[in-house]
């Protein structure tokens, strides 16, 4: 495993789909989207997290479908012709082009919604006095941003990096479907996605168990250690507290 | 006049980001009833995509035996998993017993473990216990592996139940299984539903699990199949793909409108406000 000339290539991907994801989305963009959410009328707040959901509760092939057909080449594809059409640009097959950018947004869209959820309800248990207070001070809807909102909710914002983290390390079921790895050689192979060809699909023209779940191993080991340091981290021991009755 | 500006920013700033997702769904009602379509220009309106629904597509199984496949994988998948969760979520939460803190360990890391890297083991499991390519064989699979989040959800539903209603219904003489069935099942009945839901549509959306484990056409549910229409043909014809799309999707939607409120609590994992 460690002597495979691809290893590193797809360490690499992984690395990349990782970082990107988490910070491009699970967090960056759940935060900013529960930061607006929060910021205006309520029922219109519910609304747009509402369809920010979507993607996460569509089933995944109809989903993968969508993608695809946005990013597919002129004429049909929604993407190409809005940069044709609107941009004056090029059109083309966005998918092909650049897949680990379509892969990073595609994972992205749907991991949004974990961090939004977790955010929202705790920006709006902020007690509304502090930002009042500020706003009075006369700080800037920035300040307010930097210098109170982040970092009372930077507990949820560790909970979520980290259990993003775990998630989209083994996730491979949007990548398997909307690139399958491809296009050309492993451009966007993902450990986890490695390890489910090596496994079991005759990818190669031959299927090697063993090898495969030597590469599951190593996630089932980091998802381990990562599990067992959160449980330190996050209170475990509250949460298991004894029950108060003992009769049986 | 600024000061109104000012306030639409956040407005003209969410709708800039959710356009493109509520696009592919504009999309997918459009193409399911055209010829084709250059991006969202429906060209040539027709119902001929819907006729899946009552001739087979090529040599593929008829769309009510698809759906029927379908059924019989998350309907019992959702029952099973409220059932066993509601128990022992009741069991973690009010009962003390010997293994208790250690079950608990082992649910939370399942939990917060992503279970797809065990399906290369579960692949020789199934096969060594003769379920590889039954339904019965899915289902348990399934079952097993979305129990670690019911159980934990269900334990957090119990844990808010207050102390006094069970000391007085075990003071008035019921018994431990008399009082969960009578005081507790009624008071979390919401997030008994909710669980119930989720899981039924997990099962409804599954793609993964059925694709690995199944292989007889005849039993594969609608994820498989509608996966198998854009795979096959070198040219895929967007409309049929679109329209079986919508009828997998419609009903989840339908239930994620009534249910919103429960189940935004569910996708979030069960995790309240800073866990």
């Amino acid at each position: 495993m460690f002597l495979s000339p691809y290893t590193i290539k797809i360490f690499t991907n992984t690395v990349t789909y990782v970082v990107f994801t988490l910070v491009c989305f699970s967090v960056g963009m759940a935060l900013i989207v529960s930061l607006l959410t929060t910021s205006i009328n309520k029922t219109a707040g519910t609304i747009f997290r509402a369809l920010w959901l979507l993607p996460r509760i569509t089933p995944s092939v109809i989903y993968i479908i969508m993608i695809q057909y946005m990013l597919a080449d002129a004429p049909s594809g929604i993407l190409s012709q809005f940069v044709t059409g609107v941009l004056g640009g090029q059109a083309k097959n966005w998918l092909y082009s650049y897949p680990m950018v379509a892969v990073i947004i595609t994972n992205g869209l749907i991991g949004t919604s974990f961090g939004m959820i977790i955010f929202t309800s705790a920006i709006e248990s902020i007690p509304p006095e502090y930002v009042m207070a500020a706003r009075v001070d006369g700080a800037s809807a920035w300040q307010i941003i930097r210098r109170i909102t982040i970092p009372l909710i930077r507990w949820p914002l560790l909970f979520v990096t980290a259990y993003q983290t775990l998630s989209l390390l083994a996730s491979f079921e949007q990548i398997l479907l909307l690139t399958n790895g491809g296009p050309g050689f492993y451009t966007t192979e993902v450990w986890a996605l490695h390890a489910y060809h090596t496994a079991l699909s005759n990818y190669l023209g031959n299927t090697e168990f063993g090898f495969g779940s030597a590469l599951a191993a190593v996630l089932v080991v980091i998802g381990i250690i990562a599990s067992v340091v959160y449980l330190r981290v996050f209170r475990f021991n509250e949460m298991v507290a004894e029950p108060k009755i003992e009769v049986l | 006049m600024i000061q109104r500006l000012r306030s639409a920013i956040p407005y003209i700033l969410l709708t800039l980001l959710t356009t493109p997702i509520l696009i592919g769904y504009i999309w997918l009602i459009i193409s399911s009833v055209s010829i084709r379509t250059y991006g969202l220009r429906p060209e040539g309106l027709t119902l001929e995509n819907w006729s899946f629904l009552t001739a087979p597509i090529r040599s593929r199984p008829g769309i009510w035996q698809v759906l029927f496949s379908t059924l019989a994988f998350a309907i019992p998948l959702g029952l099973l998993d409220a059932t066993i969760s509601s128990m022992a979520g009741y069991a973690l939460s009010r009962l003390k017993f010997p293994g208790r803190r250690m079950f608990l360990s082992f649910t939370i890391i399942l939990h917060a473990f992503p279970s797809a890297t065990l399906l290369i083991a579960i692949f020789f499991v199934l096969r060594a216990v003769k379920l590889y390519d039954s339904i019965l064989g899915v289902v348990l699979v399934s079952v097993s592996l979305s129990l670690p989040l019911g159980i934990w959800l269900m334990k957090g539903f119990y844990d808010n139940v207050s102390w006094d209603i069970e000391m007085a219904a075990l003071i008035d003489g019921c018994s431990r299984l008399r009082t969960w069935w009578s005081v507790f099942l009624p008071i979390i009945r919401p997030g008994l539903a909710a669980l119930l839901i989720f899981s039924f549509l997990g099962g409804w959306g599954a793609y993964i699990i059925p694709y690995t484990f199944l292989v007889t056409a005849s039993i594969q549910p609608i994820s498989v199949f509608l996966q198998s229409l854009t795979g096959d043909y070198t040219f895929v014809n967007y409309g049929v793909v679109t329209a079986v799309g919508l009828f997998q999707l419609t009903p989840v939607l339908i239930f994620y409108l009534f249910t919103q409120r429960y189940l935004l609590n569910l996708y979030s994992g069960g995790m309240k406000g800073g866990a």
